[in-house]
């Protein structure tokens, strides 16, 4: 098994009233400095089998056709490489 | 014969009775469609209601787009059946995109219900041609995900090919674009905006007056001519 994350944004262009209403809580609450937040939504997809081309190419679709809306959103696709990693290091212990 | 109207129901439509009461008011027949049913039991147009479908998870109306009865609709909508989204429905016409654009957030974040002032632009659809352009209704408006948005291209497209269907008057209610509280398709069968003429169809309730009314029998008057 391995995680795919998916990090959607909402396009540059596009107003963010989410991410305005956090900024602007900022100074209330003592923090400073912070000009600008953006607030988007991560998935995270744990997929059975090898995270090959083939499997990434649907991942992509799938956040293409349903988890973004690309007339708003952008989305990236990443394969989390931590956990094999771990498991590879308990492997070797 | 009388003309037969289907209203879906996905789950958590609200607005369901409201619209088959609306379409009976206006003499057709109200024939509930079932979210899981890809059967349209021939009826002769669609309107899919308001409501947080599916909860508005991901986000309004993603979700229902790939419902059973979509397929169908998206199918027949494409084919020139009328089609009507109100509100939620609206936003389910944006996510399939039989209709462009999408809908965000309010830019003020507040769920917002109130009675809105809206013009008709567009008498031409098969939803509002018992209205005449220019016309000014009140009609109630409440949602939170209300904001029209799209590029510049295409929303100078949508003005110059005349598919803003409604604009909304004295006051922009939640930051959409260009103030557009509704739009058509190209053909001007398929037509969406966010307030709610099902919840005026009748002085007693809603605004006190049947402001609302027209897009039923426009609809209606559309399918018995046809």
């Amino acid at each position: 098994m391995a995680r795919v994350v998916v990090d959607v944004m909402l396009k540059p262009e596009i107003l963010d009233p989410q991410g305005q209403a956090v900024q602007r809580a900022l100074p209330r609450l003592g923090f400073q400095g912070i000009s600008d937040v953006r607030q988007g939504k991560r998935f995270e997809l744990e997929v059975d089998g090898p995270v090959d081309a083939a499997a990434l190419a649907r991942i992509h679709e799938l956040a293409e056709t349903f988890l973004a809306n690309t007339v708003i959103e952008d989305f990236v696709v990443k394969v989390e490489e931590g956990q094999e990693t771990r498991k590879a290091e308990e492997a070797a212990k | 014969m009388t003309a037969r109207i289907g209203v879906v129901t996905f789950p958590g439509t609200l607005d369901d009775r409201d619209t088959q009461r609306a379409v009976r008011v206006a003499g057709a027949e109200a024939v509930p469609l079932w979210h899981k049913d890809k059967d349209l039991k021939q009826v002769d147009a669609v309107v899919l209601p308001g409501g947080f479908s599916y909860g508005d998870y991901l986000r309004a109306g993603a979700i229902s787009r790939f419902s059973p009865v979509m397929e169908s609709v998206i199918e027949q909508a494409k084919a020139g059946m009328p089609v009507l989204g109100i509100c939620n429905g609206f936003q389910v016409l944006t996510e399939t995109h039989l209709l462009p654009g999408a809908m965000l957030r309010n830019n003020h974040l507040h769920f917002i219900c109130r009675e809105q002032k809206l013009r008709v632009e567009n008498a031409e659809t098969a939803w509002t041609a018992d209205y005449t352009a220019g016309q000014e209704i009140r009609i109630p408006l409440k949602n939170i995900d209300g904001q029209y948005t799209a590029d510049e291209r295409t929303l100078d497209m949508l003005e110059a090919e005349g598919r803003v269907a409604f604009r909304y008057l004295d006051g922009n209610p939640n930051g959409s674009l260009r103030d557009i509280a509704g739009i058509t398709n190209e053909a001007g069968n398929v037509v969406g905006l966010m307030p709610h003429p099902e919840h005026a169809v009748e002085p007693l309730i809603g605004t006190g007056r049947a402001d609302g009314l027209g897009f039923f029998t426009s609809i209606l008057k559309k399918l018995v001519n046809a």
